[in-house]
């Protein structure tokens, strides 16, 4: 039980073996420039920010452009399957980012639909097979679902990284209790809040929920200053990991008097009570 | 002979992937390649023949959430 709370406490985030300081996950899209989504990923601190793959232009190889910006970077890198809508798209997809990239971790996204962005459960469970049978390190973007996170779990992946609300709608957490569900039902697995974000106070209460980690994009990238945004969520999801383990108190129905009673002046003792 | 490059038709006479990409100015490129939906590492592109109204994906590097 001892070496389970050290464990717990422990400051660094644990995937797949590889150990991070930092347990705020950065999405690379949307910035206003090149320069800012630099400085927001070096400001922040953050060890794992998330890319992807599109199509390259002979005329604008505009992806040669955004290499050289991101390796000089040295961050650890989890591409994304993002806009995938079948299972063979994801793993075809997974399969040229890791030649890319040169690595064997990947965010994977199965789609449903475009309007909701939620996540295929069926398409996701098997594209995850398929990719954890061929060495793959699979972070999959579910949802709260805790039968589908069981056969994501049976297929092979060690870490779950269920949505908070759909992708880029800033919303938060919209089903605290699945999410505290989940928590509870899978104590030991990595647990990763992705998509859905929109402010600080999001991440620091998934943090307090007992989340491993969050990933988020849109809320740094499209906010008024990135730059400091960025750092303002890591400096929630620190505080929601120190709250979690410092023990958050459990809320009341009544009031309680936090300055001591006795001894207030002009205090009377009611005799006729 | 047509072929469709990333979604769009396109004329080539070149014989196999690597020389495809070659002939785009992608010889030293960050690229990834699949045909017909199935990824083709880089190691195999010469070994891969295109033919007429083949499919080539050719992706780089690009911003992601």
């Amino acid at each position: 039980m001892l070496d389970k709370i050290e464990k717990d406490k422990s400051p660094r985030l644990d995937l797949y073996g590889h150990t991070f300081e930092h347990r705020l996950l950065l999405g690379t899209a949307r910035y206003p420039s090149p320069d800012i989504l630099r400085q927001a990923i070096e400001n922040s601190g953050v060890d794992i920010i998330t890319v992807s793959i599109r199509r390259e232009s002979a005329r604008n190889p505009s992806g040669q452009r955004f290499w050289d910006l991101i390796k000089n970077l040295n961050k650890t890198l989890l591409p994304n399957t993002a806009g995938c809508l079948t299972v063979k798209e994801a793993v075809t997809t997974a399969e040229m980012a890791r030649e890319l990239f040169d690595t064997n971790w990947i965010k994977l996204e199965v789609i449903a639909n475009e309007d909701t962005l939620q996540p295929d459960l069926f398409g996701l469970v098997e594209a995850a097979r398929i990719l954890n049978e061929n060495d793959f390190k699979v972070f999959p973007y579910t949802t709260e679902d805790l039968g589908a996170a069981e056969k994501l779990l049976k297929a092979g992946c060690q870490v779950l990284m269920p949505w908070g609300a759909p992708i880029g709608s800033g919303r938060g957490l919209n089903n605290v209790y699945a999410l505290k569900s989940m928590r509870s039902y899978f104590p030991d697995v990595p647990l990763i809040v992705d998509a859905g974000i929109g402010a600080p106070s999001h991440a620091a209460q998934a943090m307090e929920l007992g989340y491993d980690a969050i990933l988020l994009n849109t809320a740094v990238s499209q906010s008024g200053d990135p730059v400091k945004m960025a750092a303002a969520f890591s400096d929630a999801v620190h505080a929601g990991r120190e709250a979690y383990h410092a023990g958050i108190m459990e809320p009341r129905d009544m009031a309680r008097p936090s300055t001591p009673v006795i001894g207030t002046p002009f205090f009377e003792i009611d005799n006729d009570k | 002979m047509k072929i469709v490059l990333n979604g769009k038709p396109v004329e080539t006479d070149t014989a196999n992937l690597e020389e495809f990409c070659d002939s785009l100015g992608f010889s030293d490129a960050k690229i990834a390649t699949a045909v017909n939906g199935d990824f083709v590492p880089a190691s195999r592109r010469r070994e891969t023949n295109l033919t007429t109204d083949d499919r080539v994906e050719i992706v780089s590097p690009r911003q992601g959430g």
